[in-house]
């Protein structure tokens, strides 16, 4: 007895497009901005992870090319990378690198810097990704910020990817930063609402 | 002699994977916080024990007929 799919079931469309359309134009990357702010609306206005577990198309993607296409080991992933060490670390880390993009895409917003039409992969390797750009309408800043979101999203999904290889499919919702802050915002939600209860 | 899936909630990252391939809608995820099995309604087939990508899904042997 399998559950019927839902319309939601199909999402993992829009997340494969969506790394698709950043080798066609850059400035898509923009609509990546869609999976940072409905989880966190989500979280904040009802209080839960419907997000996580019922949108999400990366974990969709995943369990897809893990599962049904049979890409990963399904082994037991390391102690350590489940710990909340890990995760809160890792959440600290991702936020450290996401302002610091901010800080780059000001700078070039401020014309202090000119545009670099680089994706940086993994925090450190610069590939060159000119060919994607056509041209701005607005500032560089615009483009800046889509090349720097790109690498962030770009960088997730290779990390997401080796670790669905390596482990259980959506190894990745494990330490997942989105994940781990809708997780922390429900909690915090729940020891408020308890209190106010009490009261 | 009955199995039934249980969660250590503590590392549980309210991912809701098990929500998913559960056959019978035994799991929910309740304020986002973590899963939480209705055993009741779980008939111990392991399914979501399988797919739990933190691997904190264990099948337990029950005695009684609960």
């Amino acid at each position: 007895m399998k559950a019927k799919k839902k319309w939601y079931d199909h999402l993992w469309i829009f997340s494969l497009t969506y790394l698709i359309l950043g080798f066609v134009n850059i400035l898509f990357a923009w609509l990546g901005m869609i999976c940072f702010i409905v989880p966190l609306v989500i979280s904040i206005g009802w209080g839960n992870k419907a997000y996580c577990n019922k949108f999400c198309g990366r974990g969709q993607l995943f369990s897809m090319l893990g599962g049904h296409f049979g890409l990963s080991r399904k082994k037991d992933m390391p102690k350590w990378m489940k710990s909340k060490y890990f995760r809160y670390g890792f959440l600290i880390f991702f936020f450290t690198m996401f302002f610091i993009m901010l800080w780059n895409t000001y700078l070039v917003f401020a014309g202090q810097r000119p545009l670099g039409q680089k994706i940086k992969l993994l925090w450190t390797f610069k590939v060159p990704w000119h060919w994607a750009y056509h041209g701005t309408l607005f500032s560089d800043g615009v483009a800046q910020f889509a090349f720097g979101f790109y690498s962030i999203m770009l960088t997730s999904t290779i990390l997401g990817f080796v670790t669905m290889m390596l482990f259980k499919p959506r190894s990745w919702c494990v330490y997942c930063p989105m994940g781990t802050m809708t997780q922390l915002i429900c909690k915090a939600k729940n020891v408020t609402k308890s209190q106010t209860k009490a009261e | 002699m009955k199995r039934k899936a249980v969660i250590d909630k503590s590392q549980c990252v309210a991912c809701g994977c098990c929500v998913k391939v559960c056959p019978k809608g035994a799991v929910s995820v309740p304020h986002g916080i973590n899963a939480v099995i209705d055993e009741t309604m779980c008939v111990g087939c392991g399914k979501c024990a399988k797919e739990c990508p933190a691997s904190i899904i264990i099948l337990e042997e029950r005695d009684n007929e609960s």
